[in-house]
């Protein structure tokens, strides 16, 4: 793509000091953003040669996968991972079933008595949170402790995520609906045949951040699931890297020679961890141009 | 043909309002059914929890549950006045606050100043693309790189160590570490807390720019004159905001990362509530503070919201 610029005739060009600011201001920026993924990456992969050599190991001299062999042979790093994925899947699921009815159902509280009601006890939850405490008295009372849908249900429904569906729908021109009315649909089918594939963009969107969401919590696992052979990635990744708690069964073949460096090791859990994001990150991102977020942001 | 089709819609949609409330129920059964799942959900999810609050006023044990536990008044609401971990708490809450205030808050709109600035567009894409990215990285594994890269065994110090220099574990030191949360916040959210500004620059009209730069105006006074006033509202708006939420700083942040510097320096409200609460067994002292913090933080978010309205702007609720 050609590098189109965009100045305007009545702009001046900027001097070449402001210029040159500019330019390492952002270059500045974007190395660190970025370095601590690189040297992520870079650790996961260094041999304890590497290791022992110190200094930098920005890029190993002897890569080696042996981190990742020794990972996913088995134990506890891989049985976390795919309790992440189900847990992610899972209620990515219900949170999209839940709230994509419910915005729909409360698009026309005119029309509706008492949805004008709904909508406010669901809007009302913006302002406050029960707290950590009487939460976690519910979902004992509720006899979900140990249970996965301890992890599940507290984040189910997002007040936010919901009035940005609710927008969205409202956009929809009321004829498309009004003559699927006429034609006999119900508005269960309304919304199935017609608003939502309408909405693909902002579903995309939201269905990300409720997934990002699930994968990255930590928190209600750690407070309701005793069992830490239950635990999700980000729990055990808690408890590994940063608590430097040993991971008891990990095997190690003789025949792979050396054993993996503890650092390496620990970042290529941590790069376990993080790739399911950088995989749909791309995908989120095209959604960043369009006005979708941006107004959801605003909300 | 579409036009007559319109005008029965308008008049399906009228009669829709028409008839008796159970009638009208009836009609839109769908409806119900649609939102009721959702709606049963934020009662059990969201309100329900509230009822837990009274162990506030109780000397809670898990055994006995809140139905048998000895109500003790207010006494934890005493208690926690001169519990000097609790003081701490509410100051080191405070002091984050407002270092990221003065520290975080600005940044987000300086760096979409710097990227409206930018002329070629497909640079300013690839820039936002990475600078969006920390938002959607989970703390833990936040916390992780910066300890590989700041820790005691990070990059940092491994490099100053083969340079034969004192090593300085940033991430356990308790004098720096407000300081670091904030800098961890910057690092994480600067990127996607420039979008609503950028939004804003993008609204502002051209031609705006065009007569200031007719009239010979500088790009300081654009700046001045024009940039700033067309950003100030979302600018106000986002501040108040961020006031009313004052006494909530990143909890699984703090969460992960207290331990390494104990109690005194890294406490903050949310995690006082975790740790002497959940693990420390001293159930009614947490659920007070919980609470406390609950009405007021509500409190102060309710009144930013009305500020915002009295300032002529769309409030958020």
């Amino acid at each position: 793509m050609a590098l189109t610029a965009r100045r305007p005739v009545w702009m001046e060009r900027p001097s070449i000091p402001t210029q040159l600011l500019k330019t390492i201001v952002l270059l500045a920026i974007v190395v660190l953003m970025v370095f601590p993924f690189l040297s992520m990456v870079a650790v996961s992969f260094a041999s304890a040669a590497d290791v022992l050599r110190g200094g930098l190991v920005l890029w190993p001299a002897h890569p080696t996968g042996i981190a990742y062999e020794s990972i996913l042979r088995g134990g506890i790093v891989v049985r976390a991972l795919l309790v992440s994925v189900g847990i992610t899947v899972v209620g990515t699921a219900l949170s999209m079933g839940l709230t994509t009815t419910m915005a729909y159902g409360l698009t026309r509280t005119r029309d509706v008595p008492g949805s004008r009601l709904a909508l406010l006890l669901a809007l009302g939850t913006l302002l406050f949170s029960a707290g950590i405490i009487p939460n976690y008295l519910l979902v004992k009372s509720l006899h979900l402790l140990n249970t996965y849908w301890a992890v599940i249900l507290p984040g189910a429904v997002s007040a936010f995520n919901l009035v940005v569906i609710r927008q969205f729908f409202m956009g929809i021109p009321h004829e498309l609906i009004e003559s699927a009315r006429l034609d006999g649909a119900n508005d269960l089918q309304i919304l199935l045949r017609i608003v939502l594939p309408l909405s693909k963009a902002v579903l995309a969107v939201i269905s990300l951040f409720y997934a990002v969401g699930y994968w990255n919590d930590f928190f209600n696992a750690l407070l309701y699931l005793n069992d830490a052979s239950m635990w999700p990635v980000q729990l055990v990744l808690r408890q590994y890297v940063l608590q430097g708690t040993p991971l008891g069964d990990v095997q190690l073949n003789p025949l792979l020679g050396q054993p993996p460096p503890p650092q390496s090791f620990q970042m290529a859990v941590v790069v376990l961890g993080t790739l399911p994001i950088l995989l749909v990150y791309p995908l989120l991102q095209r959604y960043f141009t369009k006005g979708v977020l941006t107004g959801a942001i605003k909300g | 043909m579409a036009v007559g089709r319109a005008a029965t819609a308008g008049r399906v949609e009228r009669a829709r309002r028409a008839g008796t409330l159970r009638a009208r129920m009836w009609r839109e059964r769908w409806m119900y059914l649609l939102f009721l799942p959702g709606l049963a959900y934020v009662v059990l999810f969201r309100y329900a929890p509230l009822i837990g609050n009274v162990i506030a006023f109780q000397d809670y044990s898990p055994y006995l549950g809140f139905t048998d536990s000895a109500w003790v008044g207010l006494r934890n609401f005493a208690d926690l006045l001169t519990d000097a971990d609790v003081g701490a708490a509410l100051v080191n809450t405070l002091v984050i606050s407002g270092l990221q205030l003065v520290l975080f808050f600005p940044a987000p709109i300086a760096l979409a100043l710097l990227l409206n600035s930018l002329m070629t567009d497909a640079v300013r894409r690839a820039i936002q693309s990475v600078i969006y990215l920390p938002h959607f990285i989970g703390w833990v594994i936040v916390v992780s790189i910066w300890q590989q890269v700041l820790g005691g065994d990070g990059f940092v110090n491994q490099l100053l160590r083969s340079q034969g220099m004192h090593t300085v574990n940033v991430m356990a030191n308790p004098d720096l570490f407000k300081p670091l949360m904030v800098a961890q916040d910057i690092w994480k959210e600067v990127g996607w807390g420039t979008i609503i500004f950028l939004a804003a620059l993008t609204a502002i009209d051209v031609s705006l720019y065009e007569a200031a730069a007719i009239d010979g105006a500088t790009w300081w006074r654009r700046l001045r004159h024009v940039t700033l006033p067309g950003i100030s509202g979302v600018v106000v708006l986002l501040l108040i905001l961020r006031l009313g939420g004052i006494l909530t700083v990143g909890f699984e942040q703090i969460l992960l990362q207290q331990p390494n510097v104990g109690a005194r320096a890294g406490q903050v409200l949310d995690t006082f509530v975790y740790f002497r609460g959940v693990v420390g067994g001293d159930w009614g002292l947490g659920a007070a503070v919980g609470l406390l913090k609950g009405a007021l933080g509500t409190l102060l978010v309710v009144g930013a919201n009305w500020a915002v309205k009295r300032l002529g702007q769309e409030g958020v609720f």
